[in-house]
């Protein structure tokens, strides 16, 4: 890629025509161009390679600016780098964070035709090139009239508006074929959140979104489970992936006082220390007329809301 | 870029002319913009919390200088100081260079911005605009598809599930919307012959684009919005599905960095809209009668600028605060099967009429006057017609009687529906009625 947008330049450059600017700035950009190129060619990770290329197309769109091709300069930008490398990218990102090429041949001698084939390439490009005659030169003063875009499109939709059309019509086609190709009747009606939905409540599960962790617990924390409105501990609100770890916090533990308090022991007030801290904290405002949790297990609100009320001024956790 | 892209400019027919810009001109206004955006960043945060805090009934920031002013650059010190945390699994030269990226494409959309005429520095008369050149609009595109590597990049390199799909759904949703956003713009290139920000803005004289060419402004400022990733299109960094999005293993500066590439492409977009639809810096209509055009001269249109530019942000923080956050399937459906059909229909007929006015004698005017009155005639022809026996289908008479549970749970009724006979009355009313046994939920409606 580098070589081809050095053909250019270096014409011009002979032709004594180039500025110092666009001098120098070819020979700044042409290096960076050749070792992103090379970096495309022996980067490990695909994401890298992408890059490279990347910057090898932007390089080449200050190059298509420095000799008036300001249009041209801009759409690649535009379409190469802001569109199809982006797809590019995005098909390397799903494959995986971490990929590296895989360097099995998956076709015999595969290795070798892709070599003679790029010598063929080179030799044909090398013939036609060589023998390639140029008009004498207008002047980029003529060819950008009145405007460089102006310019463009007078060949494009003059002079070569067949060609533009049946390149713009193979496009058509060949994404109306990817389109045919990859598309695959649906066999099975849609499953949408609707459905989803109705599913849910039919097989009588939770409609409402699970319980998070810690909620409503002593601690704030993923793996301790969340107390559901009976006061006992809900296991299925610590992450299924903390659970098959193993690294969910002892259930038993806050079982145990929850226990101790549906047992009644609130009620008394005497005891160790953190079971009058405990008893305390239960005794919130307006649950004096309730019953006890104990008789009314089902309706035990009082532990959880004392847990949000005042939590923090004597426990310590 | 840009001192080769204004090096490289052939002579504008009716835009800004820069002939009379010398080196430090350009530092001035270079640095102007600088200011100017860095600055528009720190009362954009805070104009956005000010303003949807009223929306909300609240007061927002005003603890922090007058009127809270001061609690974005608060906010942004606090950012400063922060540790500066390098994901240990990330890549590490993408993960830093992510964030500058970001910024450094944002930067640079404002230098073809036209904040006004040409005025007197220092004895320069030089167009308040760093440059232009002819295709000034695509380089803004340009800069826009490569600012989004940014997002896309910091998303891959952190090496985090998140961010990653942050990421991912920021490449589709640019793609898409950018189509659209191209595609309207492509109407005003019609139009105006020109894709150089300031001859866009001369072609404006006597009416603004947005008039027009009103369905390409609306496409174009709701793909701006999708654009920028904000409200209700900010998949990307959606607080409640993503963590963070491609922010999530961001912190201080770098954090900061992305935070303002977010802001200076809202104001991005919103001058673009402003230049290309809303005339620009040109005065609205009553002001710019007054006293011969003396509001569209010198140092006055900067005024019109901000103010249009402004009324856009506050666009953003509107629709931010009413609207709530798409789904990515209806996002991706609204954008294709909705956003670009609508703008490649529009660009159709905007083209046929430009392509009538300019290679034949017919009188747009009239002929526009008579397909107008060619619509109506069918339209009212349409009355006349019988229409098809679909209502014969429907002879119920009176409310029909719906299965509450049909779906498995209890749903109200709709108009035109009623529940059938509670079996609980019935029960009361004759003892052991025949059917209440075979229903045992009662269709109770909740909630009502």
């Amino acid at each position: 890629m580098s070589a081809l947008a050095a053909g250019p330049v270096l014409a011009t450059l002979h032709a004594g025509q180039a500025s110092t600017g666009e001098a120098i700035l070819f020979w700044v950009l042409a290096p960076i161009m050749v070792l992103a190129a090379l970096g495309l060619l022996l980067a490990r990770k695909a994401v890298h390679a992408a890059l490279a290329v990347i910057l090898v197309m932007i390089c080449l769109a200050f190059m298509y600016v420095a000799q008036d091709a300001v249009f041209l300069g801009v759409v690649q930008v535009v379409v190469y780098t802001g569109a199809i490398m982006m797809l590019f990218l995005f098909v390397l990102m799903l494959v995986g964070v971490d990929q590296s090429d895989s360097l099995v041949e998956t076709i015999r001698g595969q290795r070798w035709i892709g070599l003679l084939a790029g010598i063929g390439l080179a030799v044909v490009l090398a013939g036609v090139v060589g023998r390639a005659t140029f008009p004498p030169a207008t002047g980029l003063d003529s060819a950008n009239d009145p405007s460089n875009p102006e310019g463009l499109a007078r060949l494009v939709f003059g002079s070569y508006v067949f060609a533009f059309e049946a390149v713009g019509a193979l496009l058509v086609t060949a994404a109306l074929g990817a389109l045919v190709l990859t598309h695959r009747r649906r066999l099975t009606p849609r499953v949408g959140q609707r459905e989803l939905a109705d599913a849910r409540v039919k097989a009588g599960a939770v409609l409402t979104p699970l319980p998070a962790p810690g909620v409503y617990a002593r601690h704030n924390a993923m793996d301790v489970p969340a107390l559901g409105p009976d006061g006992r501990p809900l296991e299925h609100s610590v992450p299924r992936v903390l659970r098959v770890r193993g690294q969910q916090a002892d259930e038993r533990e806050y079982a145990a006082r929850i226990e101790r308090v549906l047992a009644g022991e609130w009620a008394g007030g005497e005891g160790s220390t953190a079971l009058a801290t405990t008893t305390e904290a239960v005794e919130t405002p307006g649950s004096d007329e309730n019953p006890p949790p104990h008789a009314r297990p089902d309706v035990g609100a009082p532990v959880p809301g004392a847990a949000t009320d005042k939590p923090a001024q004597e426990e310590q956790g | 870029m840009i001192a080769l892209l204004a090096a490289s400019s052939t002579t504008a027919q009716t835009g800004a002319d820069f002939s009379d810009d010398v080196f430090w001109v350009w530092l001035v206004k270079a640095v102007a913009i600088l200011v100017f955006l860095l600055v528009s960043v720190l009362i954009a945060i805070w104009f956005e919390r000010k303003v949807v805090a009223r929306m909300q009934v609240r007061p927002g920031p005003n603890v922090h200088g007058p009127f809270g002013l001061l609690q974005s650059l608060a906010d942004a010190m606090k950012l400063l100081f922060k540790e500066d945390m390098t994901v240990k699994a990330a890549d590490k030269l993408v993960y830093v260079a992510a964030p500058m990226i970001a910024v450094f494409c944002s930067l640079l959309v404002f230098a073809v911005i036209p904040f006004g005429p040409a005025v007197w520095i220092g004895g320069h008369h030089t167009p308040l605009q760093l440059t232009d050149f002819p295709v000034a609009v695509l380089y803004i595109l340009a800069c826009a598809s490569v600012g989004v590597y940014g997002i896309v990049l910091g998303g891959w390199s952190s090496n985090s599930t998140y961010p990653l799909l942050g990421s991912v759904r920021s490449t589709a949703q640019v793609i898409s919307y950018e189509l659209s956003m191209g595609l309207s713009l492509v109407t005003v290139f019609i139009l105006a012959g020109s894709m150089s920000t300031s001859e866009i803005v001369s072609s404006q004289k006597t009416l603004w684009w947005f008039i027009p060419l009103l369905p390409a402004f609306v496409i174009y400022v709701v793909s701006m919005i999708g654009e920028t990733n904000r409200l209700p299109f900010d998949l990307p960094e959606a607080e409640g599905e993503l963590v963070g999005g491609y922010t999530t293993e961001y912190s201080s500066m770098k954090f900061a960095w992305f935070f303002l590439a977010e802001y200076i492409n809202m104001l991005n977009v919103s001058a673009v809209a402003t230049t290309l639809f809303l005339g620009g810096w040109r005065a609205p209509w009553p002001i710019s009668t007054i006293n011969d055009g003396m509001f569209n001269h010198g140092w006055w249109p900067i005024l019109w600028f901000l103010a249009k530019l402004w009324f856009f942000m506050f666009v953003f923080v509107w629709v931010r605060g009413t609207l709530l956050r798409f789904r990515y399937d209806q996002f991706m459906k609204f954008g294709w099967k909705v956003l670009i059909p609508f703008a490649l229909g529009w660009l159709v007929i905007v083209a046929a009429v430009q392509g009538l006015r300019q290679f034949s004698d017919l009188n747009v005017r009239t002929t526009l006057f008579v397909l107008a009155g060619v619509v109506a005639v069918v339209a009212i022809a349409a009355f006349f017609v019988p229409e098809k026996k679909v209502a014969a289908t429907k002879p119920r008479r009176g409310p029909e009687v719906i299965d509450p549970f049909a779906a498995g749970y209890p749903v109200p009724p709709m108009p035109g529906q009623t529940l059938p006979p509670s079996p609980r009355k019935e029960r009361a009313a004759a003892a052991a009625g025949a059917t209440a046994g075979s229903d045992p939920t009662t269709p109770e409606v909740h909630g009502g």
